[in-house]
């Protein structure tokens, strides 16, 4: 019973990582209708920022901001230098920030090598905690309450500030909101950067407890796309429903099905495709 | 080329929005017949003499590029005439390779058999990815196509009592007669140019047309009375079956398959070929699998960054010739011809 409630913790706490990272997908897929499959490299990459951080300050929040800025930081620069010439085509953006995924995997074996990392945490969040009868790990417990944190501050964002309810604007029509006389472009790039930083932050969290490794980006890449095709373009509610799911699949799925399981976690996904090709939260206009 | 700003419309139409891209359109024919004529008689000489003037290493090569250059071909059967680009078929390519090692090594069946199994696999696997993907167009068939792939490739990973795992499956398929080089290099040439056949003739069939038709709008042929899911449905399946047979074929070449033969990297570069030779010009994944091939090799000679390489490929060729080589050549010939008349 209790191993049962310690997996249901462990896939809630995947989940909370995997809603980091997605969000920031969802945000980019939702509003500018780019497929970055570049997010997993970019993770990736903040991981090993935050790693380099941690080691020189011995601060895990410093570590959070630097790959937060680093990251965000390359998503400019990939907004800006390369995604903008290719601009409304958004087959060739896909294929674009699948080439840059390459690049940027590579550079990161390159600097790192082939051997896995785990980033430091502080010394407050190490070792276990008792609730009831459950002992759990700190750390985890942390990170569900820091993506319950970002789902609060994103969804704040999104309803309370007026860059929030430009992306909300400009999910539902961009072009209408670009012949309202609002530089969209400028939306575009802040929410192109704030994407990315989630996807670094996330790095830093998910290289404290699943290690930073080489293939790491597309493990983390194919569970976040999961999470937004089962959720649906663009919705925060669809990334957090879509996150549960997938979290809870993925480490049941390995329990009990340890050879099948991704079939555990796609077999679903692509059922519910069939019935819903949008996802759950997903519209078409 | 399109404002920034257009690709709001529905799902569907941004199916056909994308049909307009410079990635999925047919570039305009150039050459007279009789021109390419002759250069189809240069191409064949040239391919009949390769083992004779390069044996050994480079005629491997050709060879690899063969195969290669019919996984791009059938890719570019979806994507440069359906419209609908895949990066699934690394995956289907892969099965077959699986099925025809795991019948020979560890069933001790004849690679025929093996053959026919591998190929039976994976159009069975193109008929589910099929069926789930030919609903969505555009990124959102990519994205499914991709998540499908990796389903195949995280099974070839974790089923290890029958997969091997990380280490594979390995063994000698090919039956005796075809171990001497020439003799396998000219198997596989006429087995590859009897695909190419097929699927040049697919393309160009009423079939075929009907498949541009939808890229170009998949409304307009549904108010025509053309059932565009079948259609889609047995294009995507057709296109499986010859990737599923370039797969067989990888076995009797490679006699080893692993988790990266059906990884999405195997996909990417499939597609990379069909963009370099141009999407929808079908010859083009010739001209796509030489250059990679080609390139990798000489890559791999100076640095271990080929994936670098690939990835600054991709980009390069995303942002300055979408329609790839033999498509820019196309253009540039077009412009000089008409230039030339004017």
């Amino acid at each position: 019973m209790s191993m049962t409630v310690f997996q249901a913790m462990n896939g809630a706490t995947f989940a909370a990582l995997l809603f980091i990272v997605a969000s920031g997908f969802t945000l980019i897929f939702g509003l500018m209708r780019i497929v970055n499959l570049a997010h997993g490299a970019l993770y990736l990459m903040g991981g090993y920022f935050g790693l380099v951080v941690a080691h020189r300050t011995d601060s895990f929040t410093l570590a959070l901001a630097a790959a937060a800025l680093a990251v965000a930081a390359i998503g400019f620069g990939t907004y800006t230098l390369l995604l903008r010439f290719v601009g409304g085509n958004v087959l060739r953006q896909v294929l674009l920030t699948l080439g840059l995924a390459l690049v940027l995997d590579d550079l990161a074996l390159v600097i790192w090598g082939g051997d896995a990392f785990t980033v430091p945490i502080p010394e407050a969040l190490r070792g276990p905690v008792q609730v009831g009868s459950l002992v759990y790990p700190k750390y985890r417990l942390f990170l569900l309450l820091f993506s319950v944190a970002v789902f609060i501050g994103l969804a704040l964002l999104l309803r309370h500030t007026r860059l929030g309810a430009l992306i909300r604007a400009g999910v539902d029509d961009a072009e209408m909101v670009d012949a309202m006389g609002i530089d969209i472009q400028r939306v575009f790039v802040y929410t192109f950067m704030l994407g990315a930083a989630l996807a670094g932050i996330g790095g830093v969290l998910g290289g404290a407890f699943l290690t930073l490794y080489p293939t790491a980006d597309s493990d983390i890449l194919v569970f976040s796309l999961a999470v937004v095709i089962i959720g649906g373009r663009g919705s925060l509610a669809g990334t957090a429903i879509g996150s549960l799911f997938v979290g809870m699949l993925a480490t049941f799925g390995q329990v009990w099905f340890p050879e099948l399981a991704y079939f555990v976690i796609f077999g679903p996904m692509a059922l519910l495709l069939a019935f819903r090709p949008l996802g759950l939260f997903g519209r078409t206009a | 080329m399109r404002p920034p700003l257009s690709m709001r419309e529905p799902l569907e139409e941004v199916g056909d929005a994308l049909a307009d891209d410079a990635l999925t359109r047919t570039p305009p024919r150039v050459m007279s017949s009789r021109a390419r004529l002759i250069v189809a008689i240069a191409c064949v000489a040239l391919l009949v003499a390769v083992p004779f003037v390069v044996p050994g290493y480079k005629t491997s090569l050709v060879i690899e590029t063969l195969i290669f250059a019919t996984l791009a071909m059938s890719i570019d059967l979806l994507a440069g005439y359906a419209g609908r680009v895949s990066l699934g078929h690394g995956a289907i390519f892969g099965i077959a390779t699986y099925v025809v090692l795991y019948h020979v090594t560890t069933g001790g069946g004849s690679p025929w058999v093996a053959m026919l199994l591998g190929v039976a696999a994976a159009t069975v696997a193109a008929v589910v990815f099929a069926l789930l993907a030919i609903r969505t167009s555009g990124v959102y068939f990519l994205l499914l196509t991709l998540a499908l792939g990796m389903i195949v490739w995280g099974m070839c990973l974790r089923w290890t009592s029958v997969t091997g795992g990380e280490n594979g499956l390995r063994g000698t398929v090919a039956p005796a007669w075809l171990a001497a080089q020439p003799v396998f290099y000219f198997f596989i040439l006429i087995a590859t140019s009897l695909m190419t056949w097929l699927m040049w003739r697919f393309a160009h069939s009423p079939f075929g047309l009907t498949l541009q038709g939808i890229r170009e709008s998949e409304s307009r042929m549904r108010t025509l009375g053309y059932n565009v899911p079948l259609h889609l449905f047995i294009g995507f399946t057709v296109s499986g079956f010859f990737a599923g047979l370039a797969g067989t074929l990888y076995a009797f070449f490679n006699s080893f398959v692993s988790p990266s033969t059906v990884a999405l990297a195997q996909s990417v570069e499939g597609l990379l070929m069909v963009i370099v030779g141009g999407v929808g010009t079908l010859f083009g994944g010739l001209v796509g699998a030489a250059v990679i091939i080609a390139l990798e090799n000489l890559v791999s000679f100076y640095t271990e960054r080929w994936p670098m390489v690939l990835g600054f490929m991709f980009i390069v060729t995303m942002i300055f010739a979408p329609e790839g080589l033999l498509g820019f050549a196309r253009t540039l010939l077009a412009r000089r011809g008409a230039e030339h008349r004017s």
